[in-house]
């Protein structure tokens, strides 16, 4: 059987990125997992006994979800920003660039390969989680949605992050300035109802507050936002980011002269 | 029909630099084309608009008759491309290199498996096929590098440099097998640094510098226009002096060698004999530089208006096998 030429390239892109993240398995893999179980042991268990209950739910059930989506965030974004401009700076990114592959169908693969790495993340950590906590499903389809839009959102900005780096640092300082703050303020840790009201109104203006909110309530059902919010604004910056993404691969910044 | 038209085409980087100064040649469908020229003089410019890495400013490219901008991707699944400079992913194994190459091109691992051993057989890889890029050596990867660029059976494949780095036995397989790819009618264009390559392998040939072509002919015709050409001899005895010859000019090199200056439509058969007489017995004689190397310096280091204008003449479509003439000879 023939494949379509355009699922074949998509196929190569997505097979050539799980090859990557999975030969560099104690880069890209192994931190999260260990990470997030020093998470759950510490503000888990040893802190968050003394804290009792958060937003209604005794607070290891309250931190699991964010930490998820914390992985999920972090992993989709690193792997594009970085697996593209390293194939920018080694110009391996040339050898797609000759080839007839649509724009989208390079950008298509790229997500596709930082989403599958953000997945498998938040898959191994909630599995470190269930040795902590009982998980339960209150929405299968609301924890689908948010967690595979969040990936790609990441994904797609990591890939923009990569075309407009220069230099590795430049696919660090996102990650420490802008993405580290936001999650932990984001309601990873905490309910924005602990906030006094002028800090509830800034915390609103933060999308990841919506991620992590609108991920809880799949989980748990509890949730600081309408989660119909939380979809529409995920579902804005996917397209927004998409649309951004493919026209920077198409003018070529950062990769023709 | 051409493989490669290319019309008016001019580029200016966005830093101000003309890089193209409204070129334009055409190279025939079949041919083994050389792209010469210093460095930077527009060379890899023009290879890059043609692989869609670098946008031109204006003008028009059309491969195999696909116009570059009204099909890119027809025109990009005719090329093949061996860049100058290694753009592999190191750490990524060499099958998978290649493997990668054609899913690009949309063609699944099943259906190019037969040619993938092919190529790697041919280009002595294949017992390296499981290796990581980085552990080849620059032949090796060179070699990879062309493997790769013709997985997908390209019409016309663009060699930016393909041997550089590479010892002479390597180079002299690498030829063979670029020959052979010829004829089995493959158009090729080829810049190399190494003039004896283009006169070897190129029965046609363009010369480019500051961005204008100077000199667009059959490599035999570039050739024929040479003024003269600079021998090196070496003699049995130790020369004390050496005689006035009419038509050629004489300079000591050493004790035993000399050079020797013969104009065009000299014989050298009466050279050699007068040097007998002369009581010179030559031991080998060779030419001082490659006659193309020699006849590109002379092209390269004069002012334009100064540059015959046969030179400048439109190229003769010739295709098929390079004209092979090399003056090398000992006697």
């Amino acid at each position: 059987m023939i494949q379509h030429p355009y699922w074949v390239m998509f196929a190569t892109i997505v097979s050539k990125e799980i090859t990557r993240f999975t030969r560099i398995w104690p880069q890209t893999l192994l931190p999260p997992a260990i990470t997030m179980l020093l998470y759950f042991i510490i503000f888990g268990n040893l802190i968050g006994s003394r804290i009792g209950t958060m937003g209604g739910l005794d607070y290891m059930s309250f931190i699991v979800p964010g930490l998820i989506m914390m992985s999920v965030i972090t992993n989709s974004y690193g792997n594009v920003s970085s697996s593209f401009f390293s194939n920018k700076f080694q110009r391996s990114i040339e050898e797609m660039l000759v080839a007839p592959v649509p724009n989208w169908v390079i950008l298509a693969g790229f997500v596709g390969g930082g989403m599958l790495r953000g997945l498998i993340v938040a898959g191994i950590v909630t599995l470190v989680s269930l040795f902590f906590t009982s998980l339960q499903v209150h929405s299968l389809a609301v924890m689908l949605l948010v967690v595979l839009l969040t990936a790609m959102v990441f994904s797609l900005a990591g890939l923009i992050n990569g075309v407009f780096a220069r230099k590795f640092d430049d696919i660090s300082i996102i990650p420490t300035f802008v993405l580290t703050p936001l999650t932990y303020l984001g309601g990873v840790f905490f309910s924005i109802t602990l906030l006094p009201s002028i800090w509830q109104s800034l915390a609103m203006a933060n999308p990841i507050l919506y991620m992590v909110n609108a991920f809880r309530y799949g989980v748990h059902g509890v949730s600081d936002i309408p989660v119909l919010w939380a979809l529409a604004l995920l579902s804005l910056l996917a397209g927004v980011f998409w649309f951004w993404a493919l026209r920077l691969l198409s003018i070529g910044k950062g990769l023709k002269q | 029909m051409h493989a490669i038209e290319i019309k008016n085409l001019n580029k200016t980087y966005d830093n101000g630099f003309v890089a193209l100064k409204d070129i334009s040649f055409s190279i025939a469908e079949g041919d083994f084309f050389a792209l010469l020229g210093p460095n930077g003089a527009g060379k890899s410019t023009t290879l890059g608009i043609l692989c869609g890495l670098v946008r031109k400013t204006s003008g028009q490219v059309r491969v195999m008759g696909r116009d570059l901008d009204q099909d890119p991707q027809a025109v990009r699944r005719l090329l093949g491309v061996v860049p100058q400079e290694f753009n592999f992913n190191q750490f990524e194994k060499v099958d998978d290199i290649i493997y990668n190459q054609a899913g690009y091109y949309g063609l699944s691992r099943r259906q190019v498996r037969p040619q993938l051993e092919t190529l790697l057989k041919a280009l002595d890889l294949w017992d390296k096929r499981d290796s990581q890029a980085r552990q080849l050596s620059g032949g090796m990867k060179r070699r990879l590098m062309i493997a790769r660029a013709l997985i997908h059976q390209p019409k016309l494949i663009i060699l930016d440099e393909p041997t550089a780095g590479v010892d002479i036995e390597i180079r002299r397989s690498m030829w063979q097998f670029m020959r052979e790819l010829n004829q089995q009618g493959t158009s090729i264009i080829l810049t190399t640094h190494y003039l004896e390559e283009a006169e070897n392998l190129c029965p046609n040939l363009a010369i480019i510098q500051k961005g204008e072509i100077i000199a667009n002919t059959s490599t035999k015709a570039l050739l024929s226009q040479m003024e003269q050409t600079t021998f090196v001899l070496d003699s049995f005895a130790t020369l004390d002096h050496l005689p006035m010859l009419p038509e050629v000019q004489l300079q000591a090199l050493s004790a035993t060698s000399f050079s020797l200056q013969l104009p065009k439509g000299a014989d050298l058969a009466q050279v050699m004999a007068s040097l007998q007489q002369h009581g010179i017995r030559v031991q080998s004689i060779r030419p001082q530089s490659n006659r193309l190397e020699e006849l590109f310096m002379q092209l390269v280091q004069q002012p334009k208006a100064q540059q015959p204008k046969a030179q400048q003449s439109k190229a003769k479509a010739v295709t098929g096998q390079s004209t092979g003439s090399r003056p090398t000879s000992e006697v």
